[in-house]
């Protein structure tokens, strides 16, 4: 994937730069507004990574500028500004998704992830399948090799979440901003019990795991890989 | 200013006292004045009835019986104020103006006063008198009057008219303590509203000084004088809140990069790899730490106060309790959540959602297996309630105060995880919200209560 990093703390760059590139994507990078304006325009990029506090043009002029250009390039936000204010003012502005600094590599990774997907038309889809466990999103039902499971609402949304981002990690935070729609720092491990008891409903009883516990950083729904 | 508000003013309780005190005064005056000229006017009547009652009783030593009958009847026939009458030793009448003696009895100075007929220009009319009785050597009664029906009318003019005065002193007072505390609450008010507009979060308004140079222009000007101060310090707080988080972010940032980039280099199952690991989950609980305080700080400082929107609070209640319900029934305790009417507020609902967690978080921790927690959304007379009850071991009475506080935590709780942050923070959203954090007894276990403000249409 080619990614823009635009951030002018040039040890955080480095850092942010090297860690995608051993992840496999292609990254561009620009120290300031008007240079990753400039190369947000010019060039395709699959997803933009853009601080907020920028010099020469701020982070939320240069997405406002690509919007107002046309240009739908999924952007991230990266920003040492933590309030919900700061957060509404960039999405407002055009941003896809917000992260606030210190962040954890695996979370920007795992967003990177979640906003390429976000390209293709999966919304049309009515049914989710990973492994032999379907979830029929017109119906509500999920059902696992042939017999019925059944899931609280939350569950479902949960495992709905999980299911469209299969094979992808997946954090606490972003499950908690996306299946119960709250942006703050729950005092304890509250999503991992919600991840357990969906677990016991989908994995318990079946030779083979889907929900896995991805160590140090969140959980991902997939497929036995073939062997 | 409405007519109820000015009222409840401490302005119009002087004025109310003042008027009172005037009313009192004047009363006791007009009586005074009044129970003065009485008694003067009595005196004279009395030195009339002694001064006759002198002579008469020397007509009757020198004429006898005859003698007095004949100046009595003379008398009486004088047509003044004079009232005579001689009886004999029954009280039945012998001769003089008077039909009969006066049933009512004297009194111990032989004063008697009394009603009596009188034709006045063909109709009989029932008059006061005032009089003294004699007795005659001999057996005979004699009484002697003055008429006092003109003074009586005089008198009962003065009563009847006392409490109408009374009551114009105190209507007229009223409505001059009322103009008189107009114009002072004007002023006030205006101090008043300028002071809720600061305390709504707007710093830069300021108390209109006026050009009289009188006590409520120096009391704006120092009020004004405070507010600048205030707004400095509070600016420079803020200007520190943000400088403390970008350079402590920036810092945090690259310390937490540095070490994943290191464990990415590392074989996943080594000692090293667990040691950084170890550090990323000190790194991360430090940033935990940071972020709390810092949004304690924000609140407080009320960067946040931006965002208010009407908020329904039952659905927040219902969402935590949602969130929290695996982790308590993993715990063994049970956790209900009361149905509520209309809890709308005027908030922030991620600083609220927020707030409530960390209450239902620490209810959960803190309550024995077996126990139960209970979340609430209601609306009450005092506001707009969220409750979050337990029947855990509570908080002693006299820690309550000290528990919102900083990195404040019982001994009782050193040993579980936590950051001592979590009820300064619901402190802090609570008074970003006007709202109360209230830690009660519940008897057994902790009640705590965030009482909102009603979400009143502010008047501007």
């Amino acid at each position: 994937m080619r990614i823009l990093v635009v951030e002018d703390d040039l040890e955080a760059q480095r850092y942010l730069v090297n860690g995608l590139k051993e992840a496999g994507h292609v990254v561009d990078d620009a120290a300031d507004g008007e240079t990753g304006l400039t190369l947000a325009l010019s060039r395709p990029y699959d997803v933009a990574i853009i601080d907020r506090m920028l010099p020469k043009v701020d982070g939320l002029k240069v997405v406002a500028d690509m919007r107002e250009h046309a240009n739908t390039t999924p952007v991230l936000f990266l920003s040492a500004l933590s309030e919900v204010d700061d957060r509404v003012k960039g999405l407002k502005a055009g941003g896809d998704d917000y992260l606030t600094k210190p962040y954890a590599f695996v979370e920007l990774l795992a967003r990177i992830d979640a906003l390429m997907r976000r390209r293709s038309p999966q919304s049309v889809k009515t049914r989710l399948q990973v492994g032999d466990l379907e979830l029929d999103l017109l119906t509500r039902t999920a059902q696992r090799a042939g017999s019925a499971i059944d899931l609280q609402p939350r569950e479902f949304r949960l495992l709905e979440y999980l299911m469209r981002h299969a094979s992808q990690v997946v954090t606490r935070t972003m499950l908690l901003e996306s299946v119960w729609e709250y942006h703050f720092d729950p005092q304890t491990n509250v999503i991992d019990v919600h991840i357990s008891r969906l677990r016991a409903k989908i994995d318990k009883g079946f030779d083979t795991a889907l929900l896995h516990t991805v160590r140090g950083a969140g959980y991902m729904i997939r497929a036995a890989r073939a062997t | 200013m409405r007519a109820p508000d000015i009222l409840r003013t401490q302005a119009y309780r002087i004025v109310l006292v003042y008027v009172a005190v005037f009313a009192v005064s004047v009363t006791a005056l007009l009586a005074f004045t009044y129970w003065n000229t009485k008694r003067a006017l009595d005196a004279q009547t009395d030195q009339i009835i002694e001064a006759e009652i002198t002579g008469l009783s020397e007509q009757y030593q020198q004429l006898g019986l005859r003698g007095l009958a004949e100046v009595v009847v003379s008398r009486s026939a004088h047509g003044g104020s004079g009232l005579y009458l001689l009886a004999n030793r029954f009280r039945q009448p012998i001769v003089g103006n008077l039909d009969a003696w006066p049933a009512k009895k004297e009194g111990p100075d032989n004063f008697v006063e009394f009603d009596y007929q009188r034709r006045v220009e063909n109709a009989l009319e029932t008059r006061k008198a005032r009089g003294r009785a004699f007795l005659l050597p001999g057996g005979f009664n004699l009484l002697v009057a003055q008429d006092v029906h003109e003074r009586y009318l005089t008198e009962r003019l003065f009563t009847t008219t006392l409490p109408w005065t009374v009551g114009l002193v105190l209507l007229l007072g009223l409505i001059g303590g009322a103009l008189m505390s107009r114009n002072m609450l004007a002023r006030l008010d205006s101090i008043n509203r300028t002071s809720a507009e600061i305390i709504d979060g707007d710093l830069s308004r300021r108390v209109p000084v006026g050009a009289s140079h009188d006590e409520f222009d120096a009391l704006a000007e120092n009020l004004n004088a405070m507010l600048d101060r205030i707004e400095r310090l509070m600016k420079g707080v803020r200007e520190v809140t943000d400088s403390v988080a970008h350079d402590l972010r920036t810092p945090l940032n690259r310390l937490r990069n540095r070490l994943e980039a290191t464990l990415r280099h590392l074989d996943p199952g080594s000692d090293q790899a667990g040691e950084i690991e170890a550090a990323v989950a000190e790194t991360d609980q430090l940033i935990t730490t940071f972020n709390a305080l810092l949004l304690i700080a924000e609140a407080d400082a009320g960067v946040t106060r931006g965002e208010m929107v009407p908020i329904d609070l039952a659905p927040i209640a219902e969402d935590m309790a949602e969130l929290y319900a695996p982790l308590a029934e993993e715990k063994g305790v049970s956790l209900s959540i009361t149905p509520a009417g209309a809890t709308m507020i005027d908030g922030n609902r991620s600083l609220i959602s927020q707030a409530l967690a960390n209450l239902v978080d620490n209810a959960i921790k803190y309550t024995p297996s077996g126990g139960s927690v209970t979340v609430t959304a209601l609306e009450t007379p005092q506001g707009v309630e969220l409750r979050v009850a337990d029947s855990g071991p509570g908080i002693p009475p006299q820690e309550r105060l000290r528990v919102v506080e900083r990195f404040v935590r019982l001994e009782a709780s050193r040993n579980s995880p936590g950051t001592g942050l979590g009820l300064s923070l619901v402190a802090a959203v609570a008074r970003l919200h006007d709202a109360r954090l209230l830690l009660e007894d519940n008897k057994p276990g902790l009640r705590a209560v965030i009482r909102f403000p009603r979400p009143a249409p502010r008047v501007r």
